[in-house]
């Protein structure tokens, strides 16, 4: 808990954590990864760059760590534009996706190997560096080499090791994308506290958008090398700006209406016997179960139409459902609130 | 009894290279290792089987051979540190800083000598650092003064150090290969400038590969006998040149098999350390 003191953003540096404007990349002769990013990401925020693989977000987070330069737009860390400058001269660190620790170094040195760099002594080496390490509860193992630690255990020494510099940012390129559900599950409730604690500024990498929905501020959504929007997470599912937002976060049902397109979660969807009549503010969708998957708490079904090849998803509880089976008829049911137009 | 099948099929197919091996190479080290404790009879040339300490009494008083094995390693030693200075640079470009199809052209470069004959090899650099040579050409043209490396130690170093680069490279470029580029970022990451990340990450990590290409460099040059024939003088003898005059000369093969004894306990201690140091590690 002395680490948290220590390690709070000092208030002198003016303008946000980070500010990216009209950021271009294209490799080689390729196609362009990155078509033009303006972004500002404030002080003290978990932000989240989500999207597919390919769709320019870790490049985003290599442009800001300073690991590539960007072919045309600048890069603003804390007010300061460091566009040009190498990652050895920005106040950022990095928790790289395969951890990258330095496997000839003990815990402790990998830990302190900024420090060394600085040129700090030994004895405030030692004592900061067993600080971080027990912020991630390994200061017991100090002297071990990275081989010697399960996948879990490393990938919190690469986030000590993060912390131990008390940068301003903090740049995770999809850090929990190796290990399995159950710890990526305590790893995201970790980062998360330890993010809250110490107030830097998380810049965080990932494809999964439940990962970004649970731990995230704000998001921002990439598309092929643009950002297709950016917001909190409820901001995100209940007000998609595109069908490919929409799509991407949560599972969706989408119709084309008139010139554009209908947004319907399927959790909004209820089912009722056949031949339902709806009430007012009420709409009716009459049809076969095509697929039911029991998910445990929910049921997900798929409800086809008889003249029609749009099909519907419903989630619904799966007390509700007990005794439901393919190819009953049902009626889908929904309230005509819950429709959004997506947009165009 | 499946078991046992399986266990006589192994012996079956292990017999024949372990016996040829157990035969041939620890018999005929059996017999150097008991040879080295006779002696000949300097008027008949006759063999003596009494067991005796001499030809090791000879070797430790005598000036000549301490010289000569003080030779060898030195000669050795510096080699392998000549090739490991001029083997980064190009290993390090090679294995970080260029295309796959550049890649492939130096590498067929850096390995296109071993395709010719060494004997070749060395007389050129007989033809190259001779009184009348190719490097003599240029530096009178230049208008410098002459070298006069022929037949000296320094010919030998320098003969020495082009006949193992390529054995320095190879495993050298795999070991900078090996190294993930995202330690090289992490180390720029956290304030690392580009040399002290090539000393603090790149260096100690590429060790493995400094000391698997000294095996060559530096255990190898040890046994070595041909080179110094034909391109040292008569003060570049090595331990292999004393025991090939003693084999085929002078007939005193104990004594030859006792320098070469020392000779294996030098490359037996150094494979050793090579070892400690991640030599055989994974190539």
């Amino acid at each position: 808990m002395e680490l948290t003191k220590t390690m709070t953003v000092s208030s002198s540096q003016t303008g946000p954590a980070v500010f990216l404007t009209g950021l271009t990349k294209s490799y080689g002769h390729g196609k362009p990864v990155l078509k033009g990013i303006d972004l500002e990401i404030r002080r003290s925020e978990f932000f989240t760059l989500l999207g597919p693989s390919g769709s320019g977000k870790t490049t985003t987070l290599r442009l800001i760590g300073g690991f590539e330069l960007p072919d045309a737009g600048e890069v603003f860390l804390n007010g300061k534009k460091v566009t040009p400058l190498p990652p050895y001269r920005r106040d950022v660190n990095t928790m790289f996706q395969d951890y990258a620790l330095f496997p000839h170094m003990s815990l402790q040195d990998n830990v302190a190997y900024g420090m060394k760099i600085r040129g700090v002594s030994a004895a405030e080496r030692h004592e900061r560096a067993q600080q971080a390490l027990a912020m991630v509860h390994l200061e017991a193992v100090g002297d071990r080499r990275p081989a010697q630690l399960s996948g879990g255990q490393r990938q919190r020494v690469a986030l000590a090791r993060a912390l131990v510099n008390e940068p301003s940012l903090i740049l995770l390129d999809e850090p929990l994308g190796a290990l399995d559900l159950k710890l990526r599950r305590e790893m995201q409730v970790e980062l998360k506290r330890i993010q809250k604690q110490t107030g830097i500024t998380f810049v965080y990498v990932t494809h999964d958008q439940e990962e970004a929905l649970s731990m995230s501020d704000r998001i921002a959504v990439f598309s092929e090398g643009v950002i297709e929007q950016v917001g909190t997470p409820q901001a995100l599912y209940e007000h998609p700006a595109s069908a490919f937002v929409a799509r991407f976060i949560g599972s969706s049902n989408i119709f084309p209406d008139g010139d554009g397109d209908i947004l319907l979660r399927p959790e909004d969807v209820r089912l009722e016997a056949e031949g339902y009549v709806p009430a007012a503010e009420e709409q009716v969708f009459p049809g076969f179960i095509q697929e039911v998957s029991y998910l445990g708490p929910v049921t997900r079904c798929v409800v086809g139409g008889p003249e029609t090849e749009h099909t519907l998803t419903v989630v619904v509880p799966s007390r509700g459902v007990r005794g439901i089976g393919e190819g009953m008829a049902v009626s889908a049911v929904w309230s005509s609130s819950s429709v959004y137009p997506l947009p165009r | 009894m499946t078991g046992g099948r399986k266990l006589l099929g192994h012996v079956a197919l292990l017999l024949p290279p372990f016996g040829w091996l157990t035969v041939f190479y620890l018999g005929s080290l059996f017999i150097l290792l008991l040879s080295a404790f006779w002696q000949v009879d300097s008027m008949s040339g006759e063999m003596i089987h009494e067991w005796t300490l001499d030809n090791f009494r000879v070797l430790v008083t005598d000036e000549t051979y301490r010289i000569i094995a003080e030779r060898t390693i030195g000669i050795a030693a510096l080699v392998t540190v000549t090739d490991i200075i001029l083997a980064w640079p190009l290993a390090y470009v090679i294995a970080r800083k260029v295309g796959p199809r550049m890649k492939l052209f130096l590498l067929v470069l850096v390995a296109l000598p071993l395709w010719s004959s060494m004997l070749a090899r060395i007389y050129a650099w007989r033809l190259i650092l001779g009184h009348d040579g190719v490097l003599n050409w240029f530096l009178r043209s230049a208008g410098l003064p002459e070298q006069s490396f022929a037949f000296t130690n320094v010919a030998l170093w320098i003969v020495f150090t082009y006949l193992w680069l390529p054995f320095m490279l190879m495993p050298l470029i795999s070991a900078i290969e090996r190294i993930p580029a995202s330690l090289l970022d992490a180390a720029g990451d956290m304030g690392a400038t580009p040399f002290q990340t090539f000393r603090t990450v790149i260096f100690p990590l590429a060790i493995p590969g400094m000391a698997a290409g000294s095996v060559f460099t530096f255990a190898v040059t040890l046994g070595e006998y041909v080179t110094p024939m034909l391109v040292g003088g008569a003060g570049s003898e090595f331990i292999g040149n004393v025991v090939y005059s003693n084999v085929g000369v002078s007939g005193n093969i104990p004594f030859a098999a006792a320098f070469s004894m020392i000779l294996l306990v030098v490359i037996g201690a150094y494979m050793l350390v090579a070892r400690r140091f991640g030599a055989f590690d994974g190539a």
